[in-house]
């Protein structure tokens, strides 16, 4: 329809020639031929434009699809470690300050192991994010205190063995770097990652409708082409415009199933996938920042307090409290959220060591309330030489982190298959709608076509 | 504030140019006289423009400051303003004999990263804590509970001391606690048991020669709510120490200063004398600098009513006095301030409060 494709009038040779295309039309259309020829372009378009905006539809929400599960979950979930393992390591530290001198190979290598992994999300991150944007800054901030940080500990350690004091002011400035810069910046890393992956959900699941709609139209159009066709012919069938029609049937069904169960899958790895990685990451933080609390109870020795309703209570315990209480109710999400047998075995393994921590938590409390600071230590960090916190609040702690690594990567997993299916359901369809859509045109033009040889 | 200063001395050069030239036409010794007459008039009005500039930007802490400036005038020798000694027991010691259990013990509040006086030697097996002042609590301790080991340790900031002993969150502060006329007003305290003074403390390389004018310009380093910060707050005020001296770092602990003097966000630390000193000892490349500016003396602080504890505490110094004090130097303190310890020592006490 090249007269409606005119520019806008705005002078007086355009709008002659727009006025005089619209003359001819309006003669064509005064013959049956010309009839059937506007007919015939009307239908090819509708049929081409149907297989157009289907084609781009769909590319763009497979796009957002493979984004989710390739691109901003994995990157959700690497901020995620990156914040973990940095105060894991931080808490390592602070152990190894609590045992003294004779800080174990247990807890060396995992703070080792943890700067190790805090590094490498970093690049993972760096890679995958774009210069200029705010988490492209946090993660070089991040990047720039990480040595820094490290730097700090290790001076701390140096003069730890040579028995001076300053060595234990190193690791309480360390901390306060990790505790007021790190740490903020990549929980800052790590909701930037989740609102891209909230994004790429938006753009991968709404349904297509333009294209929906304009399927619809095409068959609409196909169908009274075709009723007309029968009441001036009496012939029932034009084999062009049938073709037509089944392409564009064919083409609106594989569109509205495929999305859909792209759809429901997407759906599903949202509700079994990401949310219960998200509470479970929740969870994992809240155990960290309680073991974190927990042990710098012990190294800031009654230092400080705070008044909660006329009541005085030791700062860090009191943050401790309300850590594990943020850790039993992200559990008790997580429980609900779990699907499966695979999925819920862990939390309820990591309810009953959190349960178990409470209680050697409290038996701490009352020896170090009590004036047995030593005592209280070895119910905190596990005695000298025993191996693995043996007996002390530190074994429940490491064994509600392993159950929450074990459901983490189970949860992974189910995020996987299920964002992987639903990926697969709108794979092809861009392709296929692009390639039907022109033999569906073209069946409308042929079709159209024998009938106009009738008239030569 | 020092803007305004500056536009204030510029207006001054400023008039005496014009005036100077207005005059050049009078010849050299009217010209003269009059240079001399605005020249005067200079040297005395600025030091009263620059005390205005200083309460200007203390206008909020001003209240404050004149009644610490109040009672300091008041009160002189602090060391001096604590209770005759006495053996017995009163309310306060009986309530700390009552505890029970595990809980019968005494409550201190301590410093645990002042080497050799309050710190942990991570190289311990154990954690206890060890230095001058923890053999003191445990004396008092043992005096009063019967058991050296019948105490419980309280790390506390420096800034926490006054508020520990109100809350009564400890019994008493045994913490290199510097017995202050400002302090007198909030806490009770026994007689001295440590003599020191205010020393700087900057890397043997540093310029910085004591507490002179090589501190102009220098960012300085002290512990919140030490008598070191206190001291340098005044000394700014009056022009004893440089006003370009930046006391702006801060932090929990005194030996927090020696991170920061190591990482080089401050170029040097005040503190006292017997805690500089132990500083050094963790670092070859640093030193004391010049000599102890101000004398200080150091007390075990408890709560203000406290007459009973406060007297038995002096009782245990007397004691202590004559057996322990020496032992207690000689293990801790001779490695860092030197064998001879006349100038540690406290003077004879003297029990001026009545009441």
């Amino acid at each position: 329809m090249p007269p409606t494709l005119a520019p806008t009038p705005t002078t007086t040779p355009h709008r002659t020639a727009f006025a005089e295309g619209l003359t001819r039309l309006r003669t064509a259309a005064t013959t049956e031929p010309g009839r059937l020829r506007i007919i015939g372009a009307v239908l090819a378009a509708l049929v081409l434009a149907f297989g157009a905006v289907t084609a781009w539809q769909m590319t763009d929400r497979s796009a957002a699809a493979d984004d989710v599960l390739h691109k901003s979950q994995p990157l959700s979930s690497a901020a995620a470690d990156i914040y973990r393992s940095l105060a894991d390591a931080n808490t390592a530290a602070s152990s190894g300050f609590l045992a003294g001198g004779q800080e174990t190979k247990d807890s060396r290598d995992r703070y080792e192991r943890d700067i190790r992994t805090a590094a490498a999300g970093l690049i993972t991150a760096a890679n995958s994010s774009d210069a200029g944007t705010p988490a492209a800054d946090t993660i070089a901030r991040l990047n720039r205190l990480l040595p820094e940080y490290k730097g700090l500990v290790e001076r701390a350690r140096t003069y730890n063995r040579q028995g001076f004091p300053v060595g234990g002011a190193y690791l309480r400035y360390a901390n306060e770097k990790m505790q007021k810069d790190m740490l903020p910046a990549a929980e800052d890393l790590y909701k930037k990652e989740n609102q891209r992956l909230a994004a790429d959900y938006a753009d991968a699941r709404p349904y297509p409708w333009p294209a929906i709609a304009l399927g619809v139209a095409a068959l609409a159009a196909l169908a009274w082409a075709q009723h007309r066709h029968y009441r001036r012919t009496h012939r029932v069938l034009n084999q062009g415009l049938v073709a037509a029609t089944a392409a564009t049937t064919v083409v609106l069904l594989w569109l509205v199933v495929g999305h859909s169960l792209a759809r429901a899958s997407l759906n599903d790895s949202y509700d079994h996938g990401v949310r219960s990685l998200n509470v479970l990451h929740d969870a994992r933080i809240a155990s960290l920042k309680a073991r974190g609390n927990e042990n710098l109870t012990l190294v800031a020795r009654g230092a400080e307090t705070v008044k909660v309703g006329g009541r005085t209570y030791d700062a860090y315990d009191y943050d401790f409290g309300k850590d594990m209480d943020l850790l039993g109710r992200t559990l008790t999400q997580a429980r609900g959220l779990a699907d499966d047998a695979g999925g819920e075995q862990p939390v309820t393994a990591a309810v009953g060591n959190m349960t178990e921590w409470k209680k050697r938590h409290a038996t701490a409390r009352t020896a170090d309330e009590d004036g047995f600071y030593e005592q209280a230590l070895d119910k905190v960090i596990g005695a000298p030489g025993s191996a693995g916190a043996k007996g002390a609040t530190g074994e429940c702690f490491d064994s509600v982190d392993a159950n929450l690594a074990k459901a983490l990567t189970h949860e992974q997993g189910e995020f996987q298959r299920a964002a992987g299916d639903g990926l697969d359901a709108m794979s092809g369809l861009p392709v296929g709608a692009a390639v039907l859509a022109l033999l569906g045109a073209a069946g409308a033009l042929l079709g159209i076509g024998r009938r106009l040889s009738e008239y030569r | 504030m020092e803007g305004g200063e500056a536009m204030e001395g510029g207006g001054v050069t400023m008039w005496a140019r014009r005036a100077r030239a207005g005059l050049r036409g009078w010849g050299g010794v009217a010209a003269m006289a009059a240079v001399c007459a605005l020249a005067l008039a200079f040297v005395l009005l600025l030091p009263l423009t620059q005390s205005r500039g200083a309460d200007d930007a203390q206008t909020g802490g001003q209240g404050v400051a004149e009644g610490v400036h109040a009672r300091a005038e008041d009160c002189k020798d602090p060391q001096k303003q604590t209770l005759s000694p006495s053996a017995a027991d009163g309310p306060t010691i009986e309530a700390i004999k009552n505890r029970t259990g595990a809980r019968r013990k005494l409550i201190v509040g301590v410093d645990q990263n002042s080497y050799r006086w309050g710190y942990r030697d991570p190289n311990n097996e154990g954690a206890q804590l060890e230095g001058f002042d923890i053999d003191l609590a445990h004396r008092i301790a043992a005096d009063i509970l019967g058991d050296p080991d019948a105490v419980q340790f309280k790390a506390i900031p420096t800034d926490q001391r006054i508020p520990a002993i109100q809350d009564g969150r400890v019994d008493m502060v045994v913490r290199t606690m510097t017995i202050s006329c400002a302090r007198i007003g909030e806490v009770a305290f026994s007689a001295p048991y440590f003599r020191t003074g205010q020393q700087v403390l900057a890397p043997k390389s540093s310029a910085i020669t004591g507490y002179d004018g090589s501190l102009a310009g220098k960012r300085i380093c002290t512990a919140a709510g030490s008598t070191a910060y206190t001291t340098l707050e005044e000394d700014r005020r009056t022009g004893r120490l440089p006003a370009s001296a930046d006391i702006s770092t801060t932090v929990p602990n005194q030996l927090d200063c020696l991170v920061r003097l190591q990482l080089g966000e401050v170029d040097a630390v005040v503190t006292d004398g017997a805690l500089a000193a132990s500083q050094a000892a963790q670092d070859p490349t640093v030193e004391l600098k010049g000599k102890a500016f101000t004398t200080e003396f150091y007390g075990v602080a408890m709560k203000k009513d406290a007459d009973d504890l406060v007297r038995r505490v002096n009782q245990t110094l007397v004691d202590y006095g004559r057996n322990g004090w020496q032992t207690s130097y000689d293990t801790w303190l001779s490695a860092t301030l030197g064998k001879d310890s006349t100038a540690s020592k406290p003077p004879a006490p003297q029990y001026l409060r009545t009441s």
